[in-house]
Formats: structure tokens, C-alpha cells, sequence
């Protein structure tokens, strides 16, 4: 047999024109859920052919917060908390922009949770995913509003007791568009759930269950990343369209995923123009994308 | 480049100094505003609320200062020229985008009109304590650019050249107005477009491939984009290399830390705008800023009629601090006489800079209301003995 005839082969992984390579390896943890959640993202962002000149992808602070620096979009790492306000301004300057906001549990809805609900009221037309991995992982693993009562943290050293969010029925009653929730076992669904926001208009929110094997898992004694995927296949159970009042979650108890809403109202920008046409009439001048020059 | 005269509302009015700041913005180009009401400042942006949409332009009320402030960051990478408007709680609440908006390099304007503090202090009564917080009051080392208005006229003129300087240097200004200037209502006169001069955005000229975001000539200013044209770019509040991308060691911050300095500190002469009067032979310079200039200029002209030999000068840029000026009126007068709305902010400067000089006297007052000119009369006669 000769050699001669051999190629080798070296086929980019598909994904890679969505990333700085330049930046690779990145800082998250083995057995955590971001990089997965970041490939579904790349995927959607494949399957819906969406002009990547035009997505923005905008963070806040922590682990999750460091995707703006690893997609090869523009990106903006910004305060905490403080993505979606940013985003509105980025999204009102430009509306032909597809403005994803895409940040973590602590930073989204303690520091952030006031911004959160107000996009979602005037039905900003953001894409908001949110990587719950139940604590502050960037700082080392404190409680934050999505851990679960009686998880043991840094801040919590003999088990948390506060009530968490629910936070699709948060989403729901401050009037999203479309909100689902994933684990990182789901990917397939996940991929096809940021395709369908990415071609939404309006509010929409997607949760993400992310493994924090280091920090959540570790210290509860709950494994590591991959019983924590065995956990996520086991106890998770679809339920498309299923009361967001009732798929709150618990400490390692059934876990429901799917989308829960999916609905259109008009956005923010729509509505504005509306009413501001119908008050000036040919006076008004509608603003498509404020450039200084 | 003149300015667009779709903004520009030319002719003469009888404006208080809230909205001849808005319509100054306006005329700057400044198409975006995000803000959160708070007395004395809201007048500026209800009338950019009803002016706007006549111009083509985009005004959202935000849920808080947080919000607003950096709303307006989105805005500017968006495209827009932007600024936001608040006082004193506000304006705290407003710090940590201070930081980001110097950090990243976001050209784009803070109004503050001024009332009492601390706290909820004196909502609709006038102060000048915020001086000190407008330039060191996000955390880490950075510089901005300050100007002080002592008339509607000046909210005007002013704003304008504050949003000129936030593009020229790429760095947050803070327009320092305060109660008193911004309610009072006089003469404003608004000229033709084509006699207003914007400095325009500082674009690139590169291709994506060619481009870094953070990559400066000589004068330390790196060249800007805008999100949606193709050059995917990263901005980071991390401490960054010239690509944009976090690089968090002692080497880049220094480096990133002192441009950010030296930028502004190297222009300061250039930034540096006063008023001056009655210098040359001047035992005693009376230092002011703000509506306080108003009422120390009545003092001189008493001061005066007693014979006494005193000058003034009035800061209209107050960051960076004018020192070179300051240094050379240390040398010829004996004295200087500094009266603010506050417990002494400016007049820390002043002393600093005279370095022993001239002897620098403070009228201090804690705001609610102006200084009496017999108050700072009374500081000259002491400083002229």
C-alpha cells in the first residue's frame, strides 16, 4: 500500500468564523456549560444566515459576560448588570442591528434585574440568553438569586434559605415575547431556540441551566460536569407552552424546559413611531439609524 | 464641519439655561439623549423630548441614572452623538459610566446642573460641590474634561463645545452647570448653522483587516467605529491591548492608564478656556466659576471703587485644571480669592498650583442660594492687607 495518495484533510470546524481564534483557549472551566451554549449560538447563527455585520452581541460582568470577547461579532464587554441598558442605546442608535445581549444569572437579575424588566415592559427588541449556572462563578461561587434554598456557597456556608427566581415567569410577567428554557444537555433544541429570537421581533429571553462544576456542583457535593449532564438528561421533562408559574426550579429536583411563549406585541420602536406619526403628523421625523456623519 | 441645520433653531430667544443647553446639544449634532428626571435638570430633556422627533432623533426615559448613563454608550458605538443629564444623586449614581465611558473611549457629555448635597441635599436651591466628584469621582485613574456656564448663553455655546471636545479627545465631558444657571432665563442668540463648527467623529479610514481600536498617532486618540459596518470589533472596560482585547498586566495598564492621562493632560492648553480682566497690575485675582463669577464680578467693582487693585479670572474649563495660567498669576499677584458654592473644592487646585506663590483665601458657602458680594469683598480686603 503506498502512502503517496493520502490527504490530509483539515476541514475548519464550522464554527470557527463566529469566533476569535485569536483569543482561544478561553477561560471557562472544564465540565462548564458557557462554550457550550456559545457553539448552539454559532450553529443558530449558521441556520438562520443571519448578515453578521449586523448582530452585536453585548455582555455584562462575569463568566458568562466574557462571550462578547470570544464571538467575532461586535462586541461589547460592558459594567455589571448594565448590558441590557447599553444594548437599548445600541439597538435605538441602529435599529438594523440584531442586538443580542448575553450574560449570566447574577449579572442579568440581581445587579441587572431592574434593567431587565423594563426592556422587557417597552418590549425592547433585544435577544436576551442567559447562562444560569445558579451562582456568581466569576467571583468564586457566591449565592446569588437564582441558587436554590439550601445550596451551600461561599456566602452561604451553611445553606442558602432566600426564595430564588422563577425566571421565566419573571420574563412572562414583564411582558417578553418569547421565552424559553434549556438545559446545556439540549442543545439541538437550544440551537433552534436562538434561531427562532434571532428571527423574532420584540423581547425574547431564553434561559440556559448551565453545570458549574467547580463552584455549585463541587461544593454541594453533586458531582462533577458530566453527573451533572446525567441530571439534566434524567430530570428534565418538555413541556412547550406550560404556565411559567409552574416550571420554577429546586435543588436538583424535576427540571422543566421548553418554550413557554411565544407571542407578538409591537416593540418599543414601533411603538414610538406610532404614536409620535400619529401626534405630529408630517412634522415628525422618524429616525432610521442616528449617524453623527 | 458646519453644523446640521435640521437641529439648529436659529435666531434670537429668551431661554432659561436648562433649555439653551439642550438646544446647544441639538445644534452640536446630538441626535440621542437617555435620561431619568431630577430637579434642577429635567427641563433639559422634556425640551429635547418635544424637540426631537421634529428633528430625527431618539429620546428614551430610562429606568434610572444607571440606566441612562450608559444608554448613551450604546448609543455613541451605535452611531449617535448622545449625552444624558442629571444633578447630584444622579450624578453619583452615574460614576461607574463615567469610568466605563473614559475607559472605552465613548465620546459623549454629562450634564449636571447642580444643587445642595450631600444626599437629597437642596433639590431646586444651587451649588458648585459637585466640582471634585465630576473629576475624580468613578474609581482607577482617568481623566475627563469639565466646563462651567455662567449664562444661558454660554449653556449654549458651551455645550456645543463640549460635545466638540468629547469627539476631538474622545472622552467623557462633564458640563457643569448648576441651579441658578440653569433657571435663570435671558437672552439667547442662536446662530446660523453654517457659523457653528463640529469637530466630527473620528472615523476610521481603514479596512477591518488594517484596523485596531485602540491604536493612536501622536496625539494618543485611537480612531472609532461603529457597530454594523463590518469590522468586528471588541470594546472591554478590562484593561485592553490596542486590538481592543483584555491583556490585564502591569505592562498594558501602564501603558493604557497613562495614555488615557496624557491625551488630555498633553492638550490641556488647548482645552484650556478662561475669561480675564484687570490682571496685569492685580494685587489680588479673584478665581470663580459658574454663577459665582456673576456675583464676584459685582465684588470687584466694589473692591475697586475702594481702590484696591484686583483682578479676575474666570474658569470656564475647570478639568483639566488651567494650571499653566494659574502659575503665571501666582507670580505677579500676591494673592488669590476664590469664592464657590461649597466648603472649598476649586480652591484646593488654586493652592496647589500657586504652590506658595500668591496666599489663597477661600469663601466658602454651602450653597441654597449665592454668595452675598460683601462676603467676598470682605475675603479681597483681607487678602489685599
Amino acid at each position: 500500500m503506498s502512502t503517496a495518495n493520502l490527504e490530509v484533510i483539515e476541514a475548519p470546524n464550522p464554527i470557527e468564523q463566529f469566533l476569535r481564534m485569536d483569543r482561544i483557549p478561553h477561560i471557562w472551566c472544564p465540565g462548564c456549560g458557557i462554550g457550550t451554549s456559545v457553539n448552539c449560538f454559532a450553529h443558530a447563527l449558521l441556520e438562520t444566515k443571519k448578515n453578521l455585520d449586523r448582530v452585536a452581541v453585548v455582555s455584562g460582568i462575569g463568566c458568562t459576560g466574557r462571550v462578547a470577547g470570544y464571538v467575532k461579532l461586535d462586541s461589547f464587554h460592558t459594567t455589571h448588570g448594565r448590558a441590557i441598558p447599553f444594548a437599548t442605546g445600541l439597538k435605538l442608535a441602529n435599529p438594523d442591528l440584531d442586538v443580542v445581549v448575553y450574560s449570566g444569572d447574577g449579572d442579568l437579575f440581581a445587579i441587572g434585574g431592574n434593567h431587565f424588566i423594563h426592556a422587557a415592559r417597552r418590549n425592547m427588541d433585544l435577544k436576551v440568553i442567559c447562562v444560569n449556572n445558579l451562582l456568581y462563578a466569576m467571583t468564586g461561587g457566591q449565592s446569588g438569586p437564582t441558587t436554590p434554598a439550601t445550596s451551600i456557597t461561599t456566602t452561604a456556608p451553611y445553606g442558602g434559605y432566600e426564595p430564588s427566581f422563577n425566571l421565566p415567569q419573571l420574563a412572562d410577567a414583564a411582558g417578553a415575547v418569547y421565552v424559553a428554557r434549556w438545559t446545556t444537555f439540549h442543545v439541538k433544541q437550544l440551537a433552534r431556540s436562538m434561531s427562532e429570537i434571532l428571527n423574532k421581533k420584540g423581547f425574547c429571553f431564553i434561559e440556559i441551566l448551565s453545570p458549574c462544576p467547580t463552584l455549585y456542583e463541587r461544593r454541594n457535593r453533586l458531582g462533577d460536569g458530566l453527573d451533572t449532564m446525567k441530571y439534566f438528561k434524567a430530570s428534565s421533562k418538555i413541556r412547550h407552552g406550560a404556565p411559567t408559574s409552574e416550571v420554577a426550579l429546586t435543588k436538583r429536583g424535576e427540571i422543566t424546559v421548553g418554550k413557554f411563549i411565544d407571542r407578538d406585541r409591537p416593540d418599543h420602536i414601533e411603538l414610538m413611531n406610532t404614536q409620535l406619526r400619529a401626534q405630529l403628523g408630517d412634522k415628525f421625523v422618524e429616525a432610521r439609524g442616528l449617524r453623527c456623519d | 464641519m458646519p453644523s446640521d441645520p435640521r437641529g439648529v433653531l436659529t435666531g434670537v430667544h429668551f431661554l432659561d439655561g436648562d433649555q439653551a443647553c439642550c438646544e446647544g446639544a441639538l445644534a452640536a449634532g446630538t441626535r440621542f439623549a437617555a435620561g431619568y428626571p431630577i430637579t434642577p435638570s429635567t427641563e433639559v430633556v422634556e425640551r429635547f423630548a418635544a424637540r426631537i422627533p421634529r428633528v430625527g432623533g431618539t429620546f428614551v426615559q430610562m429606568e434610572d441614572e444607571l440606566a441612562s448613563s450608559i444608554a448613551i454608550l450604546g448609543a455613541v458605538w451605535g452611531g449617535a452623538k448622545a449625552f444624558t443629564v442629571t444633578s447630584g444623586p444622579g450624578f453619583s449614581l452615574m460614576m461607574e459610566h463615567i469610568g466605563y465611558a473614559a475607559m472605552t473611549e465613548t465620546p459623549c457629555v454629562f450634564v449636571n446642573v447642580q444643587r445642595g448635597g450631600p444626599s437629597t441635599g437642596l433639590p431646586t436651591l444651587p451649588a458648585q460641590s459637585d466640582m471634585m466628584q465630576a473629576r475624580w469621582g468613578s474609581h482607577g485613574d482617568y481623566q475627563i474634561i469639565a466646563l462651567c456656564p455662567n449664562s444661558p448663553q454660554e449653556c449654549f455655546d458651551l455645550a456645543i463645545r463640549a460635545f466638540n471636545l468629547a469627539e476631538q479627545y474622545r472622552v467623557p465631558v462633564m458640563f457643569m452647570m448648576d441651579e441658578c444657571v440653569g433657571h435663570m432665563t435671558e437672552k439667547v442668540v442662536i446662530p446660523q448653522a453654517d457659523e457653528i463648527e463640529i469637530y466630527p467623529r473620528r472615523r476610521t479610514k481603514k479596512t477591518p483587516d488594517e484596523y485596531h481600536a485602540y491604536a493612536t498617532g501622536d496625539d494618543l486618540v485611537p480612531e472609532m467605529v461603529h457597530a454594523g459596518e463590518g469590522y468586528r470589533f471588541h470594546i472591554t472596560g478590562l484593561t485592553h491591548d490596542e486590538r481592543g482585547y483584555p491583556l490585564m498586566n502591569p505592562k498594558s495598564q501602564d501603558h493604557l492608564v497613562r495614555r488615557l492621562h496624557d491625551k488630555i493632560l498633553n492638550a490641556a492648553g488647548d482645552i484650556a478656556m478662561y475669561e480675564e480682566e484687570g490682571t496685569a497690575d492685580a494685587d489680588v485675582v479673584v478665581v470663580s466659576y459658574g454663577i459665582t463669577s456673576r456675583v464676584a464680578r459685582h465684588a470687584v467693582e466694589l473692591a475697586r471703587s475702594e481702590g484696591l487693585k484686583v483682578g479676575t479670572l474666570r474658569l470656564i474649563t475647570v478639568w483639566p485644571f488651567p494650571e499653566k495660567k494659574l502659575q503665571k498669576l501666582a507670580r505677579s499677584a500676591r494673592a488669590f480669592v476664590v469664592p464657590e458654592l461649597n466648603l472649598g473644592q476649586i480652591v484646593l487646585e488654586v493652592e496647589r498650583v500657586a504652590k506658595g506663590d500668591a496666599k489663597t483665601y477661600a469663601v466658602t458657602h454651602a450653597g441654597g442660594t449665592v454668595h452675598r458680594p460683601e462676603q467676598i469683598l470682605e475675603a479681597i480686603r483681607e487678602a489685599a492687607r
